[in-house]
């Protein structure tokens, strides 16, 4: 071998699976001997956004071919649970009293078949009173009409209920020279993983239940079906088959997975669901949706001193993880990478009658960035100075030791300066203004737009460390256990990897297991872009663990003094430093031992904040307003590199959902609070055809806080992108008078824009 | 009904409802999981496998129509343990990640590559504008068809 794996572009173990037949995801277990004669759970939902329900009745449904039970929420006699995130909302698991959005579930059929279910939901008759759709955040807090009684003026969550400051409104920027204001809607999208929300549940003989989860955190649901199922957590085992992605929306469990467990016990049978994609876009939870009111004010040189925002959190019709992340991740990061002297943000979190926020790849962080980083272009614009240029002269300068910004927020080490530098060279910044410059002398109908973000953001802030168990077995083989939770990361070849650097075992020997709570109990599961920094770095200390416990029997088999034993990672054996001849492999220590293993919870002392800079080049219509990106180039500084290949993979999808939400994609709703794009044909899903192809710029600033010194990359492509390509795009039509764009700058919003300038 | 088709070279027969998608019969009949189902409008593509070596989206069409057809899905494709070149690009070149589009991906892009043997990036980006990815961003996807059609 010589040398070490790590910061190699290694091709993934998992992948000839995928390639050859297919993962296993949920809806694939079909030869799972438990879910023998399943039965196919159907939800009914609400088809009005607000309504108070009279009554169901399931009488036809329960005559439909095929149909062996229908269930409400009266059936289980369910009560209302409280919100996790502010207890004085409830709700029941299927509704009963009330529908606040539409696809909210209301009763469940069991069947034979899936299609006979469907047939049958749609015979379901649900008399309601319709009351006012609450669609509008700002109007939610306007309206008399309540959501949740509990919940006055539909505020769930406010940063001045925790005890933060208020915003001081005009009197804040008072002493400025410079003034420049905005309101801008971060809208509401749809994580759309590939695949959709799927479970199956089966009671074994022995009294416990198995339930398998398209999950990213398999013992975060453990509890709430033991709960659920009124048993102990130890006659439940949670298990994670292959996930087709999550992007946050898969963290949290949801009431059509809890019930299933009770739905089986009823009905004596294992039982599968699986939502379709038009369900899922209703009912998975969405991301984003927030509207920013902006203040910032300096001096006319380009230094900024004064910064605020009020964001207020559209937290959907539940209080989930979206009505958090306003305050806890988003103001926290309302300073960027900026060295602003004054900071005020306040966030308001509002429930409306619409599908439920929660977490989406970036979750908080993309907004603080968007709000800061179209700031500083309004700044540039209102002092006509270089947007790349006002963000360089108020950059925080390099520092290694941590920086605490005005908001409160300490960062563990950045270079930003370096990163935009880098980034302005490589997409050839210049190079691509003198372009512009052209276009617009010669008063081209396509003229070009380039767009500047730099940012920060953190990673790793959930969960304080990750348990990892290296165990290698008498044929010399490994298995390496995680509480992260992979769905496309790469994390079956990552962490064989961090094992072999520690053991010298091959790769190719190594396996990974998660997400099953018999044999990975603990664990927080992938979230947060946390999985390397945490989970890995315990595989990577843990199996450090492990070559010292071996070292000790490998000194009792060789008779020597344990302080003598060294390991030839080459050879993957033990020896008495100088004498190689006589060794101890893996196999002979494990088969001494009958199998030898580590096991530890590792812990970081806190989160980390990786940066980087991105340009984004569009070119604009100005005749039809079609956007199209040509450019793209960023620079993800994620700390030490494990394996190039899987970061340039995270950053270049981030990039694309970023690019999403900038360009194409949003959820939208009627007045009625109507879905209007619950599929893949109305909702704009960002396709090869809509993107180029990403150039990566690389930088390593390596953080103190793990052993490795990796921060997180799974959400920054996002998190830089997303205000590159907004930028770009008005950039492309400032000078016929556009200051801004709400995103996504569809071709007839920016076409309006134009008009609306001239 | 009844049919008979040949799916990876070998002939399967099946008794259908007439409304059965060609995508359930495969999936659930015959327990060929790799097609997957990624939504219910045609837009996504996970479904794709080839019908007498074209590409179709295997949920818009019916198992019936299929009846006399060859079919081929992804497990069809690999020789063993030597995979496609087209299979083997995707490895190489890191283009999938969480693996639900890939079936889909991998047999449109043979397809593509079959009626356009030297695309170009747009070509490929274009061509492939029918099958959704969520992880990847599809730039390794577009390296990984470029690179199998350099082959």
């Amino acid at each position: 071998m010589g040398g070490s794996i790590l910061g190699n572009r290694v091709l993934r173990k998992e992948d000839p699976k995928f390639l050859t037949v297919g993962g296993t995801y949920v809806d694939d277990l079909l030869d799972e001997p438990l879910l023998d004669g399943a039965l196919h759970v159907t939800y009914v939902r609400s088809t009005v956004a607000h309504g108070v329900i009279n009554s169901i009745d399931t009488s036809d449904a329960l005559a439909m071919p095929g149909v062996r039970a229908v269930f409400t929420g009266a059936d289980f006699g369910l009560e209302p649970v409280p919100s996790n995130f502010n207890p004085m909302v409830t709700r029941t698991l299927l509704a009963m009293d009330k529908v606040r959005y539409v696809g909210e579930p209301i009763a469940a059929i069991v069947s034979e078949t899936r299609e006979q279910g469907e047939d049958a939901a749609e015979t379901v008759i649900v008399d309601y009173d319709i009351l006012e759709a609450v669609v509008d955040m700002e109007a939610a807090m306007a309206t008399s009409t309540l959501i949740y009684d509990s919940a006055p003026n539909n505020v769930v969550f406010d940063t001045l209920v925790l005890g933060m400051p208020d915003n001081t409104g005009e009197a804040f920027l008072a002493g400025c020279e410079v003034v420049a204001r905005g309101k801008f809607l971060n809208q509401r999208v749809a994580p759309c993983p590939l695949e959709v929300r799927g479970a199956a549940v089966a009671w074994a003989a022995d009294g416990r239940l198995h339930q398998w989860l398209s999950t990213q955190h398999a013992q975060g649901a453990h509890g709430p079906i033991a709960a659920m199922n009124g048993v102990d957590q130890a006659q439940v085992r949670v298990r994670t088959p292959d996930v087709g992605g999550g992007f946050g929306a898969k963290i949290g469990i949801y009431p059509e997975e809890l019930l299933l467990g009770p739905i089986s016990k009823r009905v004596g049978t294992p039982l599968r669901w699986r939502e379709t994609r038009s369900e899922s876009m209703m009912a998975l939870g969405h991301g984003r949706a927030q509207v920013q009111h902006v203040a910032i004010g300096g001096k006319r040189d380009g230094t900024v001193t004064h910064y605020q925002l009020w964001a207020i959190q559209d937290s959907g019709a539940w209080v989930d993880m979206g009505a958090i992340l306003a305050p806890f991740m988003t103001r926290p990061m309302a300073s960027g990478v900026y060295a602003i002297p004054n900071i005020e943000c306040r966030t308001t979190s509002v429930v409306t009658n619409t599908t439920p926020i929660v977490a989406y790849r970036g979750a908080g962080r993309p907004e603080a960035t968007a709000a800061i980083e179209r700031a500083m272009d309004l700044f540039a614009r209102e002092i006509g100075m270089d947007p790349a240029e006002v963000r360089r002269k108020n950059l925080i300068p390099k520092f290694m030791e941590p920086h605490t910004t005005a908001v409160g927020q300490t960062y563990d080490v950045g270079d930003y300066e370096t990163a935009l530098d880098k980034t302005l060279t490589t997409a050839d910044y210049a190079g691509w203004r003198a372009k512009q410059a052209e276009r617009r002398a010669r008063g081209d109908a396509r003229q070009l737009g380039i767009g500047v973000s730099v940012y920060v953001e953190i990673t790793g802030g959930v969960g304080s460390g990750e348990e990892a168990e290296v165990e290698v077995l008498p044929n010399g083989k490994a298995v390496v256990y995680t509480g992260t939770s992979p769905h496309g990361q790469g994390h079956v070849t990552a962490w064989a990897m961090l094992a072999s650097e520690q053991t010298g075992i091959p790769i190719a020997d190594i396996d990974l297991v998660w997400g099953d709570t018999d044999l990975t109990p603990v664990g927080s599961g992938t979230m947060g872009s946390r999985s390397l920094q945490q989970g890995g770095n315990a595989v990577f200390v843990v199996a450090g663990q492990l070559v010292e416990k071996a070292k000790s029997v490998a000194a009792r088999l060789l008779e020597a003094n344990e302080n003598d034993i060294v390991l030839d990672k080459d050879a993957g054996a033990f020896h008495v430093a100088g004498t190689p001849a006589l060794s101890k492999t893996w196999a002979d220590i494990a088969s001494a031992e009958g199998g030898i293993s580590a096991k530890d919870n590792i812990a970081v002392p806190g989160p980390t904040f990786p940066f980087g800079a991105h340009v984004a080049v569009v070119e604009v219509d100005t005749e039809t307003g079609k956007v199209r990106h040509i450019a793209h180039v960023a620079c993800d500084d994620a700390g030490t590199v494990l394996n190039p290949m899987l970061l340039e993979g995270q950053i270049h999808g981030g990039v694309a959902q970023g690019a999403a939400q900038a360009l194409l994609e949003e959820v939208r709703y009627d007045s009625d609070g109507n879905p209007i794009t619950s599929n893949l044909a109305d909702y704009a899903f960002i396709s090869a055809a809509e993107l180029p192809s990403v150039t990566v710029v690389h930088m390593e600033t390596p953080t103190p806080r793990n052993s490795i010194g990796a921060k997180g990359i799974g959400e920054s492509g996002t998190i830089g992108s997303t205000p590159a390509l907004q930028s770009a795009v008005v950039d492309a039509v400032s000078h016929l008078g556009v200051s801004h764009i709400d995103m996504p700058t569809t071709p007839e919003k920016v076409w309006a824009a134009i008009q609306s300038a001239r | 009904m009844k049919i008979t088709v040949t799916v990876n070279g070998k002939t399967r027969e099946g008794d259908v409802e007439a409304r059965t998608l060609l995508v359930q019969w495969v999936r659930e009949s015959l327990g060929l999981t790799g097609t997957n189902i990624g939504c219910d409008t045609s837009s996504c593509g996970a479904c794709t496998v080839h019908v007498d070596g074209e590409s179709v989206k295997s949920c818009t069409m019916l198992a019936v129509q299929a009846d006399g057809c060859s079919v081929t899905t992804i497990e069809g494709l690999a020789n063993g343990d030597t995979l496609h070149p087209m299979q083997q690009a995707f490895m190489d070149n890191h283009g999938l990640q969480c693996g639900y589009c890939t079936p889909g991906m991998v047999m449109a892009a043979i397809s593509l590559l079959q009626e356009n043997p030297s695309p170009t990036e747009e070509d490929v980006r274009i061509g492939l504008e029918g099958n959704l990815c969520r992880c990847t961003g599809y730039h390794n996807i577009v390296k990984s068809v470029l690179a199998a059609a350099g082959k």
